[in-house]
């Protein structure tokens, strides 16, 4: 193994934050969204299907390109912000986050809706029935049996992150230690000539994203077995 | 499955916040200074050890707009004087535009066994491909047309041109073999490993200077380093560098 430089090791620390960062907030965002979605018949839900799917069609420059404006300092967010004594996002970490749920939004709704669909509405309206709370409800009932839509969603999510390329670069930049995630350092050392460098770190990638692959698959698998 | 795995999460993400360190120097820097920018951060370290610096290469254009938008940059290394005098008039740059430097344009090419060619035969047939910097945004890509147009090769040679997003990646095109020829940045040729490619300097008569400027942006305004990198640019220690990697002194008025 190839020695990593310490941007090398900066970059992956950033890349790593942003992934776990992105992961948890999208569990927590994406169930009830994914809960609503899978039971829900009223025509809205087509209209927030398709938004939530919408960053899988476009191309990341676009939504690049509006983040960057909406949450730099002419923004609307980024004004608001600085207006409240904050300071704008673009070209930031947290810009980058907020860029991150968006864009891995369709990979932790969809596993999760597909779970929710499979459990039907019936374990919970029984639970229900015998007096457990929504809370009870969701913590004994939903997330057991819907273990394996979790896992695959929560690897989705950080896999995902872990290949954000256009959105970042156009809303980061390529900030050492803030925005520069590994994909697009990759991009610098390629920039720079360096191949040696740009090689080491996409090889560790790309073996990287076919392990997280395998194993969505086998968990994928494990419980299509044991689905009722 | 929620509570081991995202304790460890959770015990991760503090470590990784407290492993960053806090307000860096940061310089936006053209990508014609990639390979000498590494041996200027070296010369201002040794003079100031305690400074932490932080470069982000890129097209000038670029730079600039990401500074109009917020970019958390200090200092501005431009590859030409138009972007830092535009940050200046938008009230973006603290200081005045100040030239460190003129770049030169080269023609380069990837296969060390040719001769060096001279920009007018790059008409030859067995030239498919040509690159050149994006001009919309790249100081040299701007200057690598106003070559073509001099010697009345625009219009002939538009089939045959690529265009890098900056000089770096332009540069790469040329060191793959993607295209045969570039006009690239003089500096570039100094990549460890490239020594050895063909390269014809280009008449400077042909283009509009390179005339290459800094400026401390609003937000470096109050950050003494900036301004001490700033004035070691200018320095007979950071030109004597800037020499050696391709850049000539800018002419004082």
């Amino acid at each position: 193994m190839p020695e990593l430089s310490p941007q090398d090791w900066q970059a992956i620390a950033v890349t790593l934050k942003l992934c776990a960062l992105t992961t948890a907030i999208l569990l927590v965002l994406a169930t009830p969204l994914a809960w609503w979605l899978a039971h829900r018949q009223s025509p809205s839900r087509t209209v927030v299907q398709a938004l939530v799917a919408l960053p899988l069609v476009l191309p990341p420059t676009v939504l690049g390109f509006y983040l960057l404006i909406a949450l730099g300092p002419r923004g609307p967010v980024g004004q608001t912000l600085e207006a409240m004594g904050l300071t704008h996002l673009a070209f930031s970490f947290e810009g980058i986050l907020v860029a991150s749920v968006i864009y891995s939004l369709p990979f932790a709704v969809q596993p999760l809706l597909e779970a929710f669909r499979h459990l039907g509405a019936r374990p919970v309206e029984v639970a229900a029935s015998l007096g457990a709370g929504p809370l009870d409800r969701l913590f004994t009932v939903i997330l057991p049996l819907c273990r394996g839509g979790f896992i695959v969603a929560a690897t989705l999510t950080f896999a995902h992150t872990l290949g954000e390329f256009g959105v970042i670069l156009m809303l980061g930049g390529s900030i050492p230690g803030e925005t520069q995630v590994l994909s697009v350092l990759i991009y610098d050392y390629a920039e720079a000539m360096d191949y040696a460098a740009a090689h080491r770190l996409s090889l560790g990638l790309l073996i990287f994203a076919f392990v997280v692959l395998v194993t969505v698959y086998s968990f994928n698998r494990r419980f299509d077995g044991v689905r009722p | 499955m929620r509570s081991p795995l995202t304790m460890r999460l959770a015990l991760l993400f503090g470590l990784l916040v407290l492993a960053f360190p806090g307000h860096a120097l940061t310089i936006a820097a053209a990508s014609s200074l990639r390979q000498v920018m590494p041996e200027l951060e070296a010369a201002f370290e040794q003079q100031h050890p305690d400074t932490p610096i932080r470069v982000i290469h890129g097209a000038s254009g670029k730079l600039a707009t990401q500074i109009l938008n917020g970019a958390p940059y200090d200092l501005f290394l431009s590859a030409d004087d138009t972007y830092p005098r535009r940050l200046a008039e938008q009230g973006a740059g603290a200081t005045e535009p100040e030239p460190y430097a003129v770049g030169r344009l080269a023609l380069w090419q990837g296969d060390p066994q040719r001769p060096a060619l001279m920009p007018e035969e790059l008409a030859g047939s067995d030239i498919h491909k040509i690159a050149i910097a994006q001009p919309r945004h790249a100081p040299y890509g701007l200057r690598a047309r106003e070559v073509l147009q001099a010697l009345d090769l625009w219009q002939l040679l538009q089939p045959r041109l690529v265009y890098g997003e900056n000089i770096g990646q332009t540069a790469g095109m040329v060191e793959s073999g993607a295209a045969d020829a570039g006009l690239i940045a003089w500096s570039l040729t100094f990549t460890p490993g490239l020594s050895g490619r063909p390269y014809t300097l280009i008449d400077q008569r042909l283009h509009s200077p390179l005339t290459m400027a800094m400026v401390i942006t609003r937000e470096g305004a109050d950050l003494p380093d900036a301004r001490r990198f700033h004035d070691f640019m200018l320095s007979t220690e950071a030109q004597a560098i800037l020499v050696r990697y391709g850049f000539e002194a800018p002419t004082r008025n």
